[in-house]
């Protein structure tokens, strides 16, 4: 049977009055790609701070490799990228890369190969001796990216990793991303884009604070009797199709 | 290793920061040789004293006094008058048998001065009167004895040789300063660019990033500590060396201790910059901490003598960083103090740093739980 990568069990968080998180379950089987969507606000980003012990949560608890979370040098097995881009400005590209791959605790023959691998797969060849300042938002999202596909790491959690970046060059991240998944690695990822969500193995749909299902796409759009994962979160939101 | 790492990011960071630098090396310079030019150009106060009525030998010695210069009034209103225009610092008068004087008094050096060569010239009168009656009495008795009078040996000028222990006749309050704003400068500028780093890291999200990856929380501090360390002990050197070669002063203690002093005073101001930074949300609330916590420590540094503060107020300079490295650091450049005997200081500069290192490391808790 699978291995199961991270597993939460009853994450319950509060901000104050405001309730982000209910009640949370769902795990990561090795080697599958979960996609967690729902409109924004709905607690996405909460979730994936709560896996990586970036906040503690109220109730609950979150496991990574069988091991209760914040723990960290688990963090070592994990490829993370946040929703903002967190790079450092008057650094070049490659600076940053191997700035981040030594902070992850690469050694220094593997970092030198990485970085250009994970430079090709999101296209900064060229561009990894300029300045990150002359980046374009989508270049600084990319190389935000390939920071966190550095090392190989049994996990990948990519918070948005899509946004602005252009359709030929997002068909060949997921190619990778399959590639990785293929590989008996697995991907939590989370993204607004809906034709994304048909190229993951698993759906979370998160609102108000809820896994509304967890299922394979096209078991979910049977589900709602919907032809497209689109379809599926308005009905789930409750729009009148 | 990753501590060695960070230190490197950070230093890559500020040398492309071509602005930030120029100001950390070419600022404190320039405000140095600013001060240099303004307290050694002249550090005697020049005294115009208005005389009504007064002997006319007084007036005379009055004159001859260095830096004071007297003018002659006929009647007591023209001299009033000449005061209040700002035109003399103060009024001699006599009358009745009395030295009256009046003194502008909107500055408190002129005051003294004028009071102090005033009182000079009417004892050296005294003396001089009394000089003239004894040497009249002398050759009275000579007469009286038919034996030659002894040479004037008794009132013969004794000879003044001035030595001084530190520096020259010229070594004034820019000398007494210097140590002191030498730690005034790193510390200000370690703090202020440290914390704006750190609040830079924090909403940028890149502190974020970085403790999502498996580094601890102290190797980030220290990362911090050792390149900040670098830069203070370069500004420090920069300083120091400007001062010698260009201005000339006098460094009589070892220049390694002076720089060892710097160094623990930026690693302190490092620290509370880290602190600080955490309750800004913006680079000018940032700046907000200037008058805050930078300029109150000018105040207890020993550029004002501490001495002359009531003794309450003697306590709080016991909580600013900058008094034990300017105590330190005046004692290594004007009397020569070896680092052991300046042991007291050290420590007190180690336990502010211990405890906002301490509190720096816990503090980063907030974005990582482990």
């Amino acid at each position: 049977m699978a291995e199961t990568m991270i597993s939460m069990h009853h994450l319950a968080k509060r901000f104050g009055k405001q309730v982000v998180l209910s009640d949370i379950n769902f795990d990561v089987q090795k080697g599958e790609i979960v996609g967690l969507m729902g409109p924004s606000g709905a607690g996405k980003s909460t979730v994936i701070k709560a896996i990586l012990g970036m906040i503690a949560v109220d109730r609950g608890k979150a496991t990574v490799f069988d091991t209760q979370m914040p723990n960290r040098e688990l963090l070592a097995r994990i490829g993370y990228m946040a929703q903002t881009d967190a790079l450092y400005d008057t650094l070049t590209a490659r600076e940053n890369l191997v700035f981040y791959g030594k902070m992850k605790g690469l050694d220094k023959t593997v970092l030198t190969h990485d970085v250009e691998h994970v430079a090709m797969v999101v296209d900064l060849l060229s561009d990894l001796d300029k300045r990150v300042i002359n980046f374009s938002g989508g270049m600084q999202r990319r190389l935000s990216l390939a920071i966190a596909l550095l090392g190989t790491s049994d996990l990948l959690i990519l918070d948005e990793p899509t946004v602005g970046i252009d359709p030929a060059l997002r068909q060949k991240i997921w190619r990778e991303l399959h590639q990785i998944r293929d590989a008996g690695r697995s991907i939590l990822i989370t993204t607004h884009v809906m034709d994304e969500a048909e190229l993951v193995d698993q759906v979370a749909l998160l609102m108000a604070g809820k896994v509304m299902a967890f299922n394979p796409p096209e078991i979910l759009k049977a589900q709602y009797q919907v032809d497209s994962i689109e379809s599926v979160f308005l009905k789930a939101e409750g729009v009148q199709l | 290793m990753k501590t060695f790492a960070i230190a490197k990011r950070v230093l890559t960071e500020l040398s492309r920061d071509k602005r930030t630098l120029a100001l950390m090396f070419v600022a404190p310079i320039l405000i140095i040789l600013l001060l240099s030019l303004i307290f050694s150009a002249s550090s005697t106060t020049n005294t115009k004293m208005g005389v009504v009525a007064v002997p006319t030998k007084l007036e005379q010695r009055l004159d001859d006094t260095e830096h004071v210069t007297v003018k002659r009034y006929t009647t007591e209103s023209a001299a009033k008058k000449a005061l209040k225009t700002d035109r003399i610092d103060a009024i001699v008068q006599h009358k009745d048998n009395q030295y009256d004087l009046t003194y502008a008094n909107v500055d408190a050096a002129q005051t003294t001065a004028a009071k102090m060569a005033f009182k000079n010239a009417l004892t050296n009168q005294t003396i001089t009167g009394l000089q003239q009656k004894l040497a009249q009495t002398t050759a009275a008795l000579a007469a009286v004895t038919h034996q030659q009078p002894q040479k004037q040996q008794s009132t013969k000028q004794v000879k003044i040789i001035n030595h001084y222990a530190y520096g020259d006749a010229d070594t004034g309050f820019f000398n007494k300063i210097l140590p002191i704003l030498i730690g005034f400068f790193v510390f200000f500028f370690v703090f202020l660019i440290s914390g704006m780093a750190l609040l830079r890291e924090r909403t940028s999200g890149t502190l974020d990033r970085l403790l999502a990856t498996p580094v601890k929380r102290y190797e980030i501090v220290f990362g911090y500590m050792l390149s900040y360390g670098v830069l203070a002990i370069i500004q420090t050197l920069v300083i120091v060396l400007v001062t010698i070669l260009i201005l000339g002063v006098q460094v009589v203690g070892n220049i390694g201790s002076l720089v060892l002093i710097n160094l623990l005073l930026a690693l302190v101001a490092l620290s509370f910059g880290i602190l600080l930074s955490t309750f800004a949300n913006s680079e000018f609330q940032m700046m907000q901490f200037i008058p805050i916590v930078v300029i109150p420590q000018v105040f207890f540094t020993g550029i004002i003598p501490l001495d002359s503060m009531a003794n309450w107020v003697q306590v709080i300079s016991y909580v600013m960083p900058i008094r034990y490295s300017g105590a330190a650091s005046s004692a290594i450049m004007l009397r020569g103090t070896h680092l052991s005997a300046l042991w007291p200081e050290m420590i007190v500069l180690l336990v502010f740093l211990v405890i906002s290192t301490i509190l720096n490391i816990t503090g980063l808790k907030r974005y990582r739980k482990v």
